[in-house]
């Protein structure tokens, strides 16, 4: 499995508002599918209609307290990655989605300083080695709270299957 | 050191004499619940690792819930990749439609759901089931399919918040209002990642049905599993729907708390969490009286048998306003019945509510009364997000069954006690 890189770039979509919900990250009315590329066609829906049609391979969504509460959808880590999104970043997390985060070996961050120096549109590098954040737009930096062991290890081994798979092999 | 009863079940699971919070944790699963809309992206996930077998079909119960009766041709899949699975499984219980109901509700009315368990679905309201002494907690799909493989689960130990219900609750005034003002109290994330015990003769004085609905909604706080300890009316409920044994677990006196509250419950008063946050809750003399487009009764929050009759009980002899729909859904099939044979079907359908099959349906904005833009809806649901039921312009508030149903007939915001007053004068 790859180790995580040390440093990852991308430009950033900032939504500062606290509490955004599964809902509006996928809408529960897109829950019929879930193939990352059809679910990545609404992503971000019910508070960004723009989302989707401004998205690169390789953004960054930065956002505000207790991103992703709500309902259990995976879906939800699933359209955003669909999308291209690569990392989250976010003041801090609902428990489900940073729970399903790892599990898909999703990056999730928590960066309370993060909605404060960014801009939606400003290219910002993620250094995990450092645990920073800097805006190489305004040259403006904050540091990051470092995954946990066990969270780093999830993501590392490519999610909790191939973990378990791991785990198993080496046990055998 | 004292332990929690989370911390007790989670230790006993993952065969430790005591865990501590913070702490991760590989619990054994005694119950995994399994429904239309998380289970068949596991089931592939399973498929593509090349598992071809889940790890004990005895302790996995399945039954379709969010979109069926199959609201549309993808939905329909899903219930049939569901249904396939489970044949190929051999999984025995299996609620198929008919004799269906949504998950949270089915699991413990069927007997399935025991004090001292560890129970994970796929489904942020698996909390409800805390309610009979067991520690159940949402999980994605990524999580359900390594439950399925392995019938264990990784878990952070959580912190465990304690609730005092002191005093018995006022005339019209009912458990939806009781977890409505907790939430109110400490916000959407105030109990993120935490377990929320209650405790109190306050608690004791509440029905099971009543105590599922304040378990149901420790998500909406962030809560990672909501618990009560297994007392005799739980153990009664559980008596008289399973013959299985069981271990009741509680919290010791030194077990330690992060957090510890008191709520008088003669001090609550009917509640309505306005748009666009659960813990938007405000006491009814507060409220605008604001027309609603729609009621809506049911859901795994509130939609027992006991919400029902409180429902049927302001309906009887009751229209709903003209300009306003009123939308019933059962939770499981047994429920439906039960209202038949009491006559609350009939009441609901003279008032001229619509009665639907058991189905998560419009909670989550599915079908059976999705909102469209501008419209509002008071609902006993659980969540009243931005387009939690249909367009994302649409407000949801939400509410006890008594205040849905006086909202109903009146087609504003209504304080259900001086219905509740003439419907028992009549009675007398």
């Amino acid at each position: 499995m790859p180790e995580l890189p040390t440093s990852l770039k991308g430009f950033a979509h900032v939504y500062e508002r606290a509490h955004i919900n599964t809902d509006e990250i996928i809408p529960a009315r897109y829950l019929n599918v879930h193939e990352e590329a059809e679910l990545a066609r609404h992503a971000m829906e019910d508070i960004d209609t723009t989302f989707v049609k401004r998205v690169k391979p390789g953004d960054v969504v930065i956002a505000g307290d207790n991103f992703g509460c709500g309902s259990s959808r995976e879906h939800a880590i699933w359209a955003l990655r669909g999308a291209g999104i690569k990392v989250v970043v976010a003041k801090s997390y609902a428990r489900i989605f940073f729970r399903n985060a790892i599990n898909n070996g999703f990056l999730a961050i928590e960066c309370p300083e993060a909605v404060e120096i960014v801009k939606t549109g400003d290219e910002v590098e993620i250094d995990l080695a450092a645990g920073q954040l800097r805006n190489l737009t305004n040259g403006k930096e904050a540091g990051f709270v470092p995954l946990s062991d066990f969270a780093r290890e999830l993501i590392e081994d490519g999610g909790l299957l191939p973990h378990i798979q791991k785990k198993a092999k080496s046990a055998a | 050191m004292g332990m929690t009863i989370t911390e007790k079940i989670l230790a006993a699971h993952s065969g430790r004499d005591s865990v501590a919070h913070g702490e991760i944790v590989n619990a054994k699963i005694d119950l995994i619940v399994a429904h239309d809309v998380t289970t068949p992206p596991a089931v592939q996930m399973l498929k593509k690792l090349g598992i071809n077998k889940v790890f004990d079909p005895t302790k996995i119960l399945v039954t379709p819930d969010h979109f069926v009766p199959n609201k549309d041709i993808k939905s329909a899949e899903l219930a049939k990749q569901l249904r396939e699975w489970r044949e190929e499984q051999g999984i025995a219980r299996y609620y198929e439609i008919g004799n269906h109901g949504i998950c949270h509700a089915i699991a413990p009315e069927q007997g399935h759901v025991l004090p001292g368990m560890t129970v994970v679905c796929g489904d942020s309201h698996t909390t409800t089931m805390g309610a009979l002494g067991t520690f159940a907690s949402g999980i994605g799909s990524t999580d359900l399919a390594a439950a399925l493989a392995t019938g264990e689960l990784w878990f952070k130990v959580p912190e465990s918040m304690l609730f005092e219900l002191k005093g018995s609750l006022p005339f019209g005034v009912y458990s939806k209002d009781i977890i409505l003002y907790i939430i109110s109290k400490i916000g959407v994330d105030g109990a993120r990642y935490q377990a929320m015990e209650y405790c109190g003769d306050g608690l004791k004085s509440l029905t099971m049905e009543a105590r599922f609905t304040i378990t149901n909604m420790a998500i909406e706080a962030g809560g990672k599993s909501g618990i009560m300890p297994a007392d005799e009316v739980a153990e009664a409920y559980v008596k008289a729907r399973s013959s299985e044994s069981y271990t009741i677990y509680n919290s010791d006196d030194d077990a330690v708390y992060s957090e510890r509250f008191t709520i008088n419950l003669e001090e609550l008063e009917p509640i309505v969490a306005l748009p666009d946050l659960p813990s938007n809750g405000r006491f009814i003399g507060e409220v605008a009286r604001e027309k609603m487009d729609q009621v809506y009764i049911g859901s795994c929050t509130n939609g027992r048998i006991e919400d029902l009759r409180i429902a049927a009980q302001i309906f009887k002899g009751n229209k709903v306003a003209a300009g306003t729909r009123a939308i019933v859904v059962p939770a499981t099939t047994e429920i439906w019945k039960t209202a038949m044979r009491e006559g609350l079907l009939e009441i609901f359908a003279d008032a001229g509510c619509v009665v639907s099959t058991a189905t998560c349906g419009a909670c989550l904005g599915g079908f059976m009364g999705v909102l469209g833009a501008e419209e509002k809806c008071l609902s006993t649901t659980n969540r009243n997000f931005v387009g939690r039921m249909g367009s994302p312009k649409s407000k949801v508030y939400l509410a006890s069954p008594a205040t849905a149903a006086a909202t109903a007939i009146t087609g504003t915001i209504t304080d259900p006690r001086e219905f509740l007053k003439s419907a028992a004068a009549k009675a007398a």
